[in-house]
């Protein structure tokens, strides 16, 4: 059974006396519950539009995305009832409120999922931050500790599906790993699902079961996270993949990927990818892939 | 109010002048009762002696002791401008928090409203409502509200603008906050302090504003020792110069000592914020 089913996604985003942009372009993604998605893309590729229209952040132009078999209204003015999804946001520094003690930010959590037996000081020890850190203000605490923070008010409100738009970007290398890792665990512990959006390959390698790869508003590869890694299908996905660094010194320079990401708001004909491709067709300048699991003209399923 | 103590903006010479100004004033209001040499409505010295021993800021054309009537003035003048002044940023605050948060017709409203209020010149609106309202001095107060209210709405939805969109705004309101509750928790403690500032500066215009219906006859009535109203009976014996002069003086004095704190607080607290709210405002 799906948790999360994102069909055929359309975000547009309107602003008068521009043209409007597709920052979703029809993107179809499922989450399982206990599974952890990892949602990796350039940036500005449609990843944290995605991201935010699941949590009803960002209205939906076109397609549909249900949680729980309920579609996901967006969030208005009134009270919100659907507390099932969380999200933990990119910068830490606004991802707070400044002049809260974060005991009282987590204990609104709490109140959320009715927990009366957990105390705040429970959840910071849960990830990894001593219990008395309750009293303070967010000033006191870096980014990787805010970070945490955040992550313990959203499990507060137990959710179902836990939401990271790129949690770990703005943390120091060496908290980035801890952070997405301990994300994981208790998202997974608690039976929650995971959609975790990165730009950092090697981290989602580490936490993902699943990786979705986003490429200008639609998904072009998903596949198990080992499969993908030891064999990416996609040009794309190749592309990526060779632009991580090796540790061991003997990688070779990141395959030629000619070019920008193009304009969302005028995206070229046939496939989003074709003028950057290495190995592109006649096919793919003429028609769009619109197919899974690799949206490619080189992989269409027979 | 951790920020507050700042030290360096608060030892500048204005600070410390306007801080000393406002705390004498406070001391007379509280205390003028025990500190005034006469009683501030007994018409029992000569009328219009100049300021001498006995009567150091002269008398008035009833013989009332000038001094005690200008520190009795502080009673009526002080406290309603400052209890103004906090209504005024009350019902503005709320307001422009609700068009800034709420947005669409709410928005429009209260906006159009403000900016209906903002299209006339302040001191003629606040002239007509008090005269439609009839001359007390309760009546006053009113008028300035109605004038004074709207820069609080226009700052105060320009910073919920800001703060609404914000992340931990979001996170709240994704934990199931209300509106009310997100307005109450998430924003309003965000946008307090660019708001201070501009009440703390609009304390001596308000108080200019009250004395200036006063002296037009629309606000205190004639035995009160209102200091806007003393002004305006001065001009009537332009030569018995202090008659007029000491309670202006006493209205110069509080404006500048609550313009200078207000300077100190904007740069006491972020500059750059002070320095935007100050465009908005003006």
């Amino acid at each position: 059974m799906t948790l999360l089913a994102v069909d055929d996604l359309v975000v547009e985003h309107r602003s008068p006396g521009r043209p409007v942009v597709r920052a979703v372009a029809g993107a179809s993604l499922e989450v399982g519950p206990g599974e952890v998605v990892g949602l990796v893309g350039e940036s500005g590729c449609g990843k944290s539009t995605l991201a935010r229209a699941v949590c009803g952040l960002n209205p939906v132009t076109e397609g549909s995305i249900t949680f729980d078999g309920q579609p996901v209204t967006p969030l208005g003015l009134r009270r919100r009832k659907l507390t099932g999804i969380q999200m933990v946001f990119q910068d830490p520094y606004a991802s707070l409120n400044p002049r809260r003690r974060v005991g009282d930010q987590i204990a609104d959590g709490l109140r959320t999922s009715g927990d009366t037996t957990t105390t705040p000081a429970d959840l910071l020890e849960r990830v990894g931050l001593p219990r008395d850190f309750a009293g303070r203000h967010p000033h006191e605490f870096s980014g990787g500790q805010r970070q945490r923070i955040a992550i313990a008010r959203a499990l507060a409100a137990r959710p179902r599906l836990l939401i990271g738009d790129e949690p770990i970007s703005a943390l120091d290398a060496s908290a980035q790993s801890k952070v997405a890792t301990l994300m994981r665990d208790l998202a997974v512990s608690s039976g929650a699902g995971l959609l975790f959006i990165s730009h950092d390959l090697s981290v989602v390698r580490l936490i993902a079961d699943r990786i979705a790869v986003m490429y200008l508003g639609r998904i072009v590869e998903v596949g198990g996270t080992a499969e993908v890694w030891a064999n990416p299908r996609h040009p794309y996905t190749q592309a990526l993949l060779g632009a991580i660094p090796k540790p061991d010194g003997l990688g070779v320079l990141p395959a030629e990927l000619p070019g920008d990401v193009p304009d969302p708001a005028d995206p070229p004909p046939g496939c989003r990818f074709n003028p950057r491709c290495p190995m592109v067709m006649d096919v793919c300048r003429d028609k769009e892939p619109d197919f899974g699991p690799v949206a490619c003209w080189l992989h269409e399923p027979r | 109010m951790r920020r507050l103590r700042l030290p360096e903006a608060w030892r500048q010479p204005l600070a410390v002048v306007g801080g000393v100004i406002a705390l004498v004033w406070l001391v007379v209001a509280v205390a003028a009762p025990l500190l005034a040499p006469h009683d501030p409505l007994a018409q029992d010295l000569p009328r219009l002696a100049p300021p001498g021993p006995g009567h150091w800021f002269g008398t008035d054309q009833l013989g009332r002791d000038i001094l005690s009537r200008v520190m009795h003035g502080a009673r009526v003048s002080i406290p309603l401008t400052l209890a103004l002044v906090a209504l005024s940023v009350l019902i503005g605050g709320l307001l422009g928090a609700c068009a800034g948060y709420f947005g669409r017709w709410v928005d429009e409203t209260i906006m159009r409203v403000a900016d209906l209020v903002f299209a006339f010149p302040t001191v003629i609106l606040a002239m007509v409502v008090a005269a439609a309202l009839g001359a007390s001095l309760t009546n006053a107060v009113l008028a300035v509200l109605v004038v004074a209210w709207p820069a609080y709405a226009r700052v105060t939805r320009g910073l919920v603008l800001g703060v609404r969109e914000r992340e931990f705004v979001l996170s709240g309101r994704l934990l199931g906050f209300s509106a009310w509750r997100s307005l109450r928790v998430d924003v309003l403690p965000n946008v307090t302090g660019p708001v201070l500032v501009l009440a703390t500066l609009d304390i001596g215009t308000a108080l200019l504003l009250l004395s200036g219906l006063s002296f037009l006859g629309l606000g205190a009535k004639p035995p009160s020792p209102e200091w806007g109203a003393m002004v305006a009976s001065g001009v009537e014996v332009f030569d018995s110069w202090w008659v007029a002069t000491f309670p202006g003086l006493a209205i110069l004095t509080v404006v500048l000592a609550f313009n200078f704190l207000g300077d100190t607080l904007r740069d006491a607290l972020d500059p750059r914020t002070a320095r935007a709210i100050k465009e908005r405002a003006l």
